[in-house]
């Protein structure tokens, strides 16, 4: 077998279905051996950043590892964002980049890049494959490391003699680390402290991330049973979305920088808090001094380094979630229930008391179309599916498409978040609908960042893709302008979008269906049409230019310092600190 | 009680093992930097050339939560096989080679090889205006001796870093 055919043969040994790739010089082996096989599918992008992404999408959407095939230098530059958001946000991908021929690396070749180098601080492990003996083995080990215990990606640098070159091949099963064993297994000892804690708890919430999602939809099954079986409320952060029912009563929806009023203040209260599979991003905590001041904190992750690493925490767990869960469950079952009832009747009065305050109301007239309005009727025409996926960009958009969408189900729900990647969504769905051909996947989209990947409609439109594009319209990079206008004395720097395309026109260029709607009595029979038509759709939603994204826990404030949404009345500017205003 | 962890900046001393394979090292030092942790010094030598195994002993200091972060962060490096904190797992040895060039003449001459004899450091070179001295031991006593040279006309200096072990029995 040659290196390109040792390659593919474990790609299909590790029940790879699909490659997203760009060709280039570095790569011409590996294409030649694609052309000549029918096992593996490969979906060509027009830019590799859209390929990890894709990739990233696909994984996501299916719990399988994405697999990217790029070619050297700016094939393999190009992938360095994709990587990043997949490492941020602890996505299984493995990507494949052509080097030049090993007795030139080192020689500023044509498109040579340091690969190995440039990629080591923005991948889980990557490998550069000097000799094929070796080709068969890390080719194995990038799926096991990419797929085992905290996912995320893994590059191989594949130089070109390499993948011409006859070598022998081993099956995976022959491939064994002596290093690196993830620990999944929780300590029974440290899981007996914890249900000790919560049973003994008056005000607990469940905090629970990306993690659930990762460990499986078992993980998801048993956080289910859990919070049902000691009536605990939940709040799942960005990327938790989805991990617990959004439509069950005891979820508070999403917590942090633009969570609810209901969730931030349980977690501020809270006097028993358990982490699952989250990390106490920035994001969420807001002031670290002043984060859930009161309380007992439990953290289970599956990533030693994610446990007090800004957030101190009183029992730490490390392991898989649903195996830590099934214990878990397993212990708290034991007993009858928790051992004060009447506090935790007196909690659930509280949280209601917070949930009336209604955080995400907004005020809708007849004349322009709120973003949020938008998306609420995008929700409701679409909420009776249960094979609805939702991607997103990066700003305004991205938080009230968490906030008005409910999540019953894990892997449906697709967003960038540790890395906030303008660009993510449409490439993201675009993986979806390959690994989901007959679902109707959605890219909620703003302005902006649709048109930091937009080359992807080609690729939506050469595979009959039938992705629908949901701009919400604002002219604006909304987030930068609601900033700018809260802590910049309204000084819009370079936040409008001048000499935006005409999206529909766009649409129509790269073969897909053009919709647009500007008042609000457009948007239903509009979000009709999108979704009756059975190919790609891109929507241009003409929405308020002025709307902010509340509530708001401003920069450098606490949980329970948050600004609400003020229903159309103006709002009074938080006062930010000056700490406040370095932080992003 | 949260906020009320100890703030106090401890140095530690952390043995690694490692795979000897290309790029090992920089994955640890891009580590470091990357995250913005301090190395004092750091050495690496391949130890287990059968097993293909090298042993990175590094120097660091940072409150006990950034110290917690940094084990952790070292072990979930790929070809890292263990970390062993040697400061907080009982008593341990821990020594540094220099090697010191002195150029001098007369009485300063004569008192950097009085101190060298005190210090037990060996003249590996002399020429008629300089000598080149090699002293092991702990840093703080490396650091007491190159502190006596640069006032008698050291020039140069070369130093190891710390390599440590374990006391007793015990082994990584």
């Amino acid at each position: 077998m040659t290196g390109a055919e040792i390659i593919l043969q474990a790609l299909v040994d590790q029940g790879v279905e699909v490659i997203f790739g760009y060709p280039g010089g570095a790569v011409l082996p590996i294409y030649d051996a694609i052309f000549k096989q029918n096992r593996l599918r490969h979906i060509l992008v027009r830019h590799e950043q859209g390929a990890v992404h894709a990739a990233e999408g696909y994984a996501r959407s299916t719990g399988k590892p994405g697999v990217v095939l790029v070619t050297s230098g700016p094939g393999a530059t190009n992938a360095v964002t994709g990587l990043t958001d997949a490492l941020m946000d602890s996505i299984p991908v493995v990507c494949l980049t052509g080097q030049v021929a090993t007795h030139m690396i080192g020689n500023d070749a044509f498109q040579e890049a340091d690969t190995v180098g440039i990629t080591r601080p923005c991948t889980k492990h990557n490998y550069l494959v000097k000799d094929v003996n070796d080709l068969a083995r890390v080719m194995h080990e990038a799926f096991y490391v990419a797929t085992t215990g905290r996912p995320g990606p893994v590059l191989v640098d594949l130089p070109k003699d390499i993948t011409l070159m006859p070598g022998p091949y081993v099956p995976p099963e022959a491939v064994q680390r002596r290093s690196y064993r993830p620990q999944v297994e929780g300590d029974k000892e440290r899981i007996r402290a914890a249900v000790e804690l919560m049973r003994g708890a008056k005000k607990p919430v469940f905090y629970t991330g990306g993690g659930i999602i990762n460990s499986g939809p078992k993980a998801a099954k048993l956080l289910h049973q859990l919070v049902h079986a000691t009536d605990f409320p939940i709040t799942t952060t960005l990327l938790g979305l989805g991990g617990f029912p959004g439509t069950d009563r005891h979820a508070l929806g999403m917590l942090g920088m633009h969570g609810t009023y209901e969730a931030n203040m349980a977690m501020h209260d809270c006097d028993v808090m358990i982490a699952i599979g989250a990390r106490f991003d920035d994001r969420i905590t807001g002031r670290l001094n002043a984060f859930s001041p009161g309380s007992k904190k439990i953290h289970i992750d599956i990533d030693p380094s994610s446990i007090n690493k800004s957030v101190p925490v009183d029992v730490p767990i490390v392991g898989d979630a649903s195996r830590v869960l099934e214990e878990m469950l397993a212990q708290w079952k034991k007993e009858k229930s928790a051992s004060d009832r009447d506090a935790l009747d007196k909690w659930w009065a509280q949280i209601d008391r917070w949930r009336a305050r209604d955080c995400l109301k907004y005020r809708q007239d007849d004349k322009i179309i709120k973003p949020q309005y938008a998306l609420e009727r995008l929700y409701a025409a679409t909420r009776a599916r249960d094979d609805v996926y939702i991607t997103t960009e990066v700003g305004q958009h991205q938080m009230w498409a968490a906030q008005f969408f409910k999540f019953d189900r894990p892997n449906h729900w697709m967003t960038s978040g540790g890395l906030g990647t303008m660009g993510y969504g449409l490439p993201a769905a675009l993986g979806v609908q390959v690994a989901h051909p007959d679902a109707l996947v959605v890219d909620i989209a703003g302005e902006a960042s649709i048109l930091m990947n937009i080359q992807e409609l080609s690729t939506i439109t050469q595979y009959r893709l039938p992705v629908k594009v949901f701009i919400l319209n604002n002219r604006y990079m909304g987030m930068v302008r609601q900033w700018q206008e809260m802590l910049h004395g309204g000084r819009y720097a370079e936040s409008y979008m001048d000499s935006l395309p005409d999206f529909v026109k766009l649409a129509e260029a790269f073969g897909a269906m053009g919709l647009r709607a500007t008042k609000p009595s457009e948007l239903d029979k509009t979000i009709e049409k999108m979704l009756n038509h059975p190919g790609a759709v891109v929507c241009d939603i003409a929405v308020d230019p002025a709307e902010n994204c509340f509530p708001m826990v401003p920069s450098g404030a606490a949980h329970n310092e948050m600004i609400l949404g003020a229903d159309g009345e103006t709002m009074p500017l938080p006062k930010v600190s000056d700490e406040g205003l370095t932080l992003v | 009680m949260n906020n009320a962890r100890n703030e106090t900046i401890e140095q530690h001393t952390i043995a690694v093992l490692v795979d000897n394979e290309a790029g090992v090292l920089a994955r640890v030092i891009g580590l470091f930097s990357s995250r913005g942790y301090n190395i004092e010094s750091l050495t690496v030598a391949s130890v287990d050339p059968t097993n293909n195994l090298s042993r990175i002993t590094v120097v660091t200091s940072g409150t006990p939560m950034v110290i917690e972060q940094i084990k952790a962060q070292l072990y979930r490096l790929v070809p890292v096989h263990k970390v062993s904190d040697l400061t907080t797992e009982g008593p341990f040895i821990s020594r540094e080679l220099a090697l010191v060039k002195v150029v001098g003449a007369g009485e300063k001459r004569v008192e950097a090889l009085r101190i060298a004899d005190i210090f037990r450091a060996r003249a590996l070179d002399s020429t008629r205006d300089s000598f080149v001295f090699e002293i092991s031991g702990s840093t703080e006593k490396l650091d007491a001796f190159i502190g006596l040279m640069r006032d008698l006309g050291m020039v140069d200096l070369s130093r190891t870093g710390s390599v440590a072990i374990q006391r007793g029995a015990g082994s990584m």
